[in-house]
């Protein structure tokens, strides 16, 4: 045995400090919480009120406007017909509404820190060990502050879920920056562009084949936390698999499984159309 | 009109700097300098006076320093010691504001890689320089035009670089520059990629603009015949150090040292060839 006079336990300091965040911010968190919840329940209603050829109808046009290919719009009507027909609507709406909320609160997020990491050397330095930490720390850890800080329900399920997944997109917004041609930069200075200019007339422009590698990643690590995220609140396919595994329900349970990779597909598929037709303009130039 | 003054000019790429300038005052070559202390000597020592209205003209082996002298004269890289003057007007002091009106209005630059912005149109890059500027788009649209037609690219305004061949590119970076309007243009081997034809064409373009507009025009080049063609003036550099500047003429007859009478000398094996 470890001795015990050598033991520190980091519990009850943290606790502690959680609590007293708790107490001191409150009505920041609060309103923090409303906030998202007003967008998230916006979002909702929209995506289940709509009827439900509608929506299919804007994920072909998506599909359409991102690859060209017919086939593949083809595919993901009949997808997305097949999540209605195994009775999976309604629950995938739910999922998808806070997987939107949760990449729009991502690239809130992630966009200004990786453009940070990009510019500032120091900010690099510390940004990038938090994010391997953010990424390898098991996720049940982190839901249970956001529990403390923002109770349960569907706001602390999205921030549990963004904490997970935005790192690729603060990465990749780091390097697509710090990837775009030397000369071209210099170039734009040398004609006395200023730094806002620069960034989103020049820097972002160029680098968004990449920072969209990395929005894509994002949303597909939103996708992998709606299991996890419905231990605390999260409502939609999610819960339907955790439902099937409480109850012993294999059916339930891979019904709900089916719809989530159905989702991933397509949100995958439409996602890397997009980046890549901005990537072969931006290679041949 | 513009008149460019370099005084003793060291830039140091890599930690110690000055140290590395010390060693550098005491003569020790780049290669010495680099195994010593691991630090790149881009520069050492650079004085020199750029006539107002001329075309002055950089050359030495590839590595010597010259894109990285040109690049002092807008600051886009700061030197490590020593004074940049522009119509006796120290330029390193100017704040960041006064840097990029300066880099608006009084220098542009061609770049040896094109530095073009491949989201935009052969017409937005020529448009480039005035658009920062914030002149009147259609005024833009016009001095744009202009350019690329007088550098032979009409009918491509709309394309997009990637659609252009590297002469083609080089000629919209060019125009780039030219469009800007500004007294001083660097040019950083701005005409290499251009084949035979078009290049003595551009070069005849270049004199005629400085004779006409009166431009400064610093223009790098690894082309002896290219530097006696269109330069008043041409310096000689070497591992970073300056070792001649003189008048074509006065180069041909009296090189300073082994290194240039090399340069010189491949030329006077051209010239008689030709007879
Ligand atoms: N950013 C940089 N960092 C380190 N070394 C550099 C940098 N830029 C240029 N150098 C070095 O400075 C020297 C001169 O380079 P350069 O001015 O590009 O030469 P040239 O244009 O004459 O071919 C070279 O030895 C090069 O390696
Ligand atoms: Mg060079």
């Amino acid at each position: 045995m470890f001795p015990e006079s050598l033991q520190l336990s980091i519990r009850s300091p943290i606790n502690d400090w959680v609590e007293a965040v708790v107490i001191n911010h409150g009505a920041t968190f609060k309103a923090i919480s409303n906030a998202i919840l007003q967008v998230v329940l916006l979002v909702e209603s929209v995506l289940r009120g709509l009827p439900w050829w509608t929506v299919i109808i804007v994920f072909v046009a998506l599909a359409w406007a991102s690859t060209r290919k017919i086939v593949f719009c083809a595919i993901v009507g009949v997808m997305m017909v097949a999540v209605g027909v195994l009775g999976l609507w309604d629950l995938t709406m739910q999922t998808l509404a806070l997987m939107l909320v949760a990449t729009l609160v991502s690239v809130l997020i992630g966009l200004p820190i990786g453009i940070l990491c990009a510019k500032n050397r120091i900010a690099r330095t510390i940004t990038l060990p938090v994010l391997d930490v953010m990424q390898t720390m098991p996720s049940f850890v982190y839901l249970i502050p956001v529990l403390m800080l923002f109770g349960l329900g569907k706001v602390p399920a999205i921030l549990a879920t963004v904490v997970y997944a935005v790192p690729p997109l603060i990465r990749l917004t780091d390097l697509g920056i710090r990837q775009v041609d030397a000369e071209v930069v210099e170039a734009a200075t040398a004609f006395g562009t200023a730094p806002a200019r620069l960034l989103f007339g020049v820097e972002l422009p160029l680098a968004t084949p990449t920072i969209m590698a990395g929005l894509n990643q994002t949303v597909m690590m939103a996708l992998s936390m709606v299991v996890v995220a419905s231990m605390i609140g999260a409502r939609g396919l999610g819960e339907q698999v955790l439902n099937g595994i409480q109850t012993l329900d294999v059916g339930r349970g891979l019904e709900a499984g089916i719809g989530i990779v159905i989702l991933a597909i397509v949100l995958d598929r439409i996602m890397q159309g997009f980046g890549r037709s901005r990537l072969e303009e931006a290679r041949n130039g | 009109m513009a008149e460019i003054e370099i005084r003793n000019v060291y830039k140091i790429f890599g930690q110690n700097t000055a140290q590395t300038i010390e060693l550098a005052k005491q003569g020790l070559d780049k290669a010495t300098i680099l195994a010593k202390t691991g630090s790149n000597m881009g520069l050492a020592d650079v004085s020199l006076k750029v006539a107002s209205g001329r075309i002055f003209v950089i050359m030495g082996l590839s590595g010597s320093g010259k894109s990285t002298l040109v690049r002092h004269l807008n600051r886009l890289i700061e030197p490590s010691s020593g004074e940049i003057l522009f119509d006796g007007q120290n330029i390193l002091t100017l704040n960041p504001r006064d840097l990029r009106a300066f880099r608006m209005r009084r220098v542009s630059m061609v770049f040896q890689s094109f530095g073009l912005m491949p989201h935009y149109t052969v017409l937005q890059n020529a448009g480039y320089g005035l658009t920062v500027r914030g002149e009147p788009h259609a005024q833009v649209r016009d001095i744009a035009m202009k350019w690329i037609e007088t550098v032979g690219l009409k009918g491509y305004e709309n394309k997009f670089p990637f659609e252009l061949s590297g002469g083609m590119k080089q000629r919209v970076g060019l125009a780039r520059a030219l469009a800007a309007d500004t007294d001083v243009i660097l040019m950083d081997e701005a005409f290499s990629a251009l084949d035979p034809l078009i290049r003595a064409e551009m070069q005849d373009q270049l004199i005629e603009l400085q004779r006409t507009l009166a431009k400064t025009i610093v223009f790098i080049t690894h082309d002896l015949d290219e530097a006696l063609r269109i330069g008043s003036e041409i310096a000689i550099l070497r591992d970073g150090r300056l070792v001649q500047v003189d008048t074509p003429g006065a180069i041909l007859r009296n090189p300073a040292n082994d290194y240039v009478a090399r340069f010189v000398q491949r030329h006077a094996n051209h010239a008689l060839a030709h007879d």
